[in-house]
């Protein structure tokens, strides 16, 4: 169990049975008065935050989370499955729990699932993942209208704006921590 | 960054220092490791050998220095409060207390009025305003002063004792009336405390029920605690062994009662002493939001 004395940014406990993140906190002490711990955090499974003030003596359980490699294998509806390599145990999540990870998942796709027990409650991609370009218009050469970048979709179906000379079918790098075009895929 | 932070630092310490040279008053050390503390409901002392402690506060032995005859007294120290750590608090932190024989509270606020304007001048630039939380503080228009009840009555629509009687008091000082001083552009003394709130303050001359303990604010930050301290020893044993007895009901541990100073606190003349956290004062005056920009190390650190 934790104490008030061990909350602090970045500490995971159960509350009301959900995992929570404390992404602020505070120590209030009025003179000569009780202290209060005033903690931020955010649910980790439904993302929604909450304000909590804690007095000595109260406890927590700590959040017990694992994280474990696995791979994307397909999509079904609003349902995306991943499976443990390993163990071949499979895991399910839904479309909004996956939020904007969904826009660069390609099968086969290796990423970090966040397990809570048996339940997945989150995936965290590499920074840089490689797609092919499915979709853009081609580059007008002599183009001199000043427009620096266009509208491009990737084989997830994700649109982005890439550079002008960006062509249908070539691999580009995208950050997944922005969501923004890096750079091309030479060959 | 720190190293703008550590210079001024230095500079506010040795602008307190030749304001109270300047103003006679003795500079003194007293020992950080002594054997009691003045055992309070909700400060715990870190204890380091058997029977020793380091200080909370250097208040027992500056009251034992006016029980010798001094009459104005300053210290700048270290104190220690086992786990206390926040953006405002530091477990270990320095003090500045200053005591002053046959005065009472009122002196002590004129006094704090003095220094800070003797600081703004000295240690900051051109506008001589403090800062705390992008607020400006300007310690030269007069300053405001409210008691404690009136606060809560007008900016919380609630009766101090009963907050304390509920258990509300520290989340409505915290949540509501703190926030409203901080819309201040002055400083604001908040003064005359519910007596439980005082555990070592004289309470108002035909009303026991009030102490003359003030706290004054900055932008919403507590920045000093001062009182007319109270020379009845009885009395003072009394208000030591409620709070030992409030300490083991919610699970603390029993202190031992700082005897040499219960024995001796009868020839204290009648006084008054006010502790200033100098962390805060530099944040204050260097506009930092957090303690931790201001010190040179933090325990995080080490």
């Amino acid at each position: 169990m934790y104490t008030v004395a061990d909350l602090k940014k970045g500490l995971k406990i159960i509350l009301d049975g959900d995992p929570y993140l404390v992404v602020a906190f505070d120590f209030v002490k009025p003179g000569k008065g009780q202290a209060l711990y005033r903690t931020k955090m955010r649910n980790m499974i439904n993302g929604s935050l909450l304000d909590r003030t804690y007095r000595s003596g109260e406890s927590f359980e700590p959040a017990s989370l694992e994280e474990r490699t696995m791979e994307y294998l397909y999509k079904e509806g609003e349902h995306y499955t991943f499976m443990d390599q390993q163990t071949y145990e499979q895991v399910v999540m839904e479309e909004e729990t996956l939020g904007d990870a969904k826009n660069y998942l390609l099968e086969n796709l290796k990423v970090e699932v966040m397990l809570f027990g048996e339940k997945a409650i989150g995936i965290s991609l590499p920074n840089f993942v490689n797609l092919r370009v499915t979709a853009t218009e081609p580059w007008a050469k002599g183009d001199t209208s000043g427009n620096d970048s266009k509208p491009a979709t990737v084989e997830t179906g994700y649109v982005l704006r890439v550079p002008p000379f960006i062509e249908e079918g070539e691999l580009i790098v995208i950050d997944t921590r922005t969501g923004d075009y890096s750079t091309r895929v030479k060959g | 960054m720190k190293m703008d932070a550590l210079w001024l630092r230095a500079n506010v310490i040795k602008t307190i220092r030749d304001f109270f040279w300047e103003r006679g008053f003795l500079e003194v050390e007293t020992p950080l490791l002594i054997p009691a503390n003045a055992p309070e409901e909700h400060i715990n002392p870190v204890v380091t050998l058997p029977s020793w402690q380091l200080q909370t506060s250097p208040e027992l032995c500056m009251k034992r220095l006016l029980c010798g005859g001094h009459k104005k007294l300053f210290q700048i120290s270290h104190c220690w409060r086992s786990n206390e750590r926040g953006s405002r608090h530091l477990s270990e932190f320095t003090m500045l207390e200053w005591y002053r024989a046959d005065c009472d509270y009122q002196a002590l606020m004129v006094d704090c009025e003095e220094l800070l304007q003797y600081i703004a001048k000295t240690c900051l630039p051109d506008n001589g305003y403090f800062e705390y939380n992008s607020l400006k503080i300007n310690p030269f228009i007069p300053w405001e002063r409210i008691s404690i009840q009136e606060a809560f009555l007008h900016f919380g629509q609630v009766d101090v004792w009963e907050c304390l009687r509920k258990g509300l008091y520290e989340e409505i000082l915290t949540s509501i009336i703190e926030p409203a001083l901080a819309k201040f552009d002055s400083p604001v003394i908040l003064l005359d405390y519910p007596a439980e709130l005082a555990a070592l303050a004289r309470t108002k001359p035909g009303d026991n029920e009030l102490a003359e303990r003030f706290e004054l604010y900055l932008g919403g930050l507590e920045l000093a605690n001062g009182f007319s301290e109270l020379n009845d020893p009885l009395e003072q044993r009394k208000r030591f062994e409620e709070a030992n007895r409030v300490r083991s009901n919610i699970g603390q541990t029993v202190l031992p009662l700082p005897e040499p100073f219960l024995n001796i606190l009868a020839t204290m003349p009648p006084s008054a002493g006010i502790a200033m956290g100098i962390d805060r004062l530099v944040m204050l005056t260097a506009g930092s939001d957090s303690i931790d920009e201001i010190v040179a190390f933090t325990p995080e650190d080490l």
